[in-house]
């Protein structure tokens, strides 16, 4: 369900529900509407609360504003964690092997990109060892540097940086994409060749399920507005 | 449109980090954002001469992406150099028809639409078109979603090529068009980064924002 924005600049004072530390949700009141810029075509609007599970879109070029996520923090961190053991189970174990008449191979994923390497195709190589293992677990570690303390009531110091980081990473992490180049090879090998899936093969299938559900629960918009230190009542140097 | 005001128009600027809308004058210092700490612009500095100087590499090297060998298998009985478009032809013939529309989809369709998308997106906001904005904002998205499945080739590539060491047996090796390939994907995200959509907006509002 998309919730429309109403347009206007005055500063409204609205009754604002949030949840407490311990679930219960209060009722905050005084807290202006605050004010939004259309990321896609900078529409000026103002925020409204919205139910959870409901997403607020831009008034007139329809790009997502922000979503009211359920328990954004808390099921965004149990999905990293998860992730977080798959990825080390995907590059530990080989993709898949095959066999030509008793002559047996297996690769895992970073074997293959320093058997890449070793061909010379050194911009190559780098390239999928960038996009296919140190972004996802920049990523995972960001997520987690950054939402476990949340979780426990304290604030990550240097948020901001991590924060940027994690937005400028996004787009290079390609599980999902790996993943689908996994599936091309190894139909491309049965041709020719006996396959044997190996464990990898598998990881990185729950991995990909694993970081969409991550990527569809977490909100940024959240975040910054939980550490945001005006609203926790301290000043910035 | 009636009672559309841009944030900017209002000397208001959004953080590209963390999006809190604040206060900045047009003529001022460099401003910083109060939450984050980030440089406050109005719009990406530099957005069309970046994304124009990436999208031209970009078109050069999809030159040689699909002219040079992507792709050497051989074994014992045969011996194969593949472009990307003869690969996809070859996966045609031999029956994985799926695979092949696959990667042609992702390896061919993907790149072309993405560059073409990008070049009518800087045509229109340097003629300050004010015709179809959502449509033309609605594309950009689609460009940035779509545009890293194009990895898919090198994936694959860099997969069969460090697997299928077999000797005499069996060998696939990496050729150079995947190193200009990977460059195009590369350049062609870089490129709808620095693109700001916003600027598509601006024509409706009668008014420049430029840093």
């Amino acid at each position: 369900m998309i919730c429309l924005l109403l347009p206007g600049l005055h500063h409204l004072r609205r009754l604002r529900a949030v949840r407490s530390a311990e679930g219960a949700i209060l009722p905050m009141v005084d807290r202006p509407a605050q004010l939004i810029a259309c990321h896609d075509c900078d529409l000026l609007q103002r925020d409204i609360p919205l139910n959870p599970g409901c997403t607020a879109s831009c008034r007139r070029c329809g790009a997502v504003l922000y979503r009211n996520a359920t328990d954004s923090v808390d099921r965004t961190l149990a999905y990293t964690l998860a992730a977080g053991m798959l990825f080390l189970g995907a590059n530990l174990f080989p993709v898949f092997s095959i066999q030509v008449q008793g002559d047996r191979s297996a690769i895992t994923l970073f074997g293959a990109v320093l058997s890449l390497w070793e061909q010379g195709m050194k911009s190559i190589s780098l390239l999928v060892f960038i996009t296919a293992i140190f972004v996802p677990a920049l990523e995972l570690l960001s997520l987690t540097y950054l939402l476990l303390p949340i979780r426990l009531g304290l604030v990550p110091p240097g948020y901001s940086r991590f924060m940027r980081t994690l937005q400028f990473i996004e787009p290079w992490g390609m599980v999902e994409v790996l993943m689908l180049g996994m599936l091309v090879s190894l139909v491309k090998l049965t041709n020719n060749f006996k396959v044997i899936p190996g464990m990898a093969l598998w990881s990185f299938g729950v991995l990909t399920l694993l970081l969409a559900a991550a990527a569809a629960s977490f909100s940024a918009r959240d975040v910054w507005e939980r550490l945001d230190p005006r609203s926790r009542g301290e000043t910035k140097p | 449109m009636k009672g559309t005001t841009s944030a900017a128009a209002r000397g208001l600027c959004s953080c590209h980090v963390c999006r809190l809308v604040s206060r900045k004058s047009r003529f001022s210092e460099p401003a910083h954002c109060p939450r984050c700490g980030a440089t406050l612009h109005f719009r990406k500095p530099g957005s069309l001469q970046r994304c124009w100087a990436l999208v031209i590499a970009s078109y050069i090297l999809y030159i040689p992406a699909n002219t040079l060998v992507m792709m050497e298998t051989g074994s014992l009985l045969t011996y194969r150099r593949d472009t990307i478009v003869s690969g996809v032809a070859h996966l045609w013939k031999t029956g994985s028809w799926l695979i092949a529309v696959i990667v042609f989809i992702a390896s061919v369709a993907i790149p072309l639409l993405k560059l073409f998308s990008l070049t009518l997106l800087l045509f229109s906001v340097q003629r300050r078109s004010a015709s179809r904005p959502r449509q033309r904002t609605r594309l950009y998205r689609m460009v940035e979603l779509v545009g890293r499945w194009s990895m898919l080739d090198i994936y694959v590539v860099t997969l069969l090529a460090a697997l299928v060491q077999l000797g005499s047996m069996a060998t696939v090796k990496a050729g150079p068009a995947a190193v200009a390939f990977g460059s195009v994907v590369v350049l062609t995200m870089f490129a709808t980064m620095e693109f700001d959509p916003r600027l598509i907006w601006d024509p409706l509002q009668k008014e420049e924002f430029h840093d």
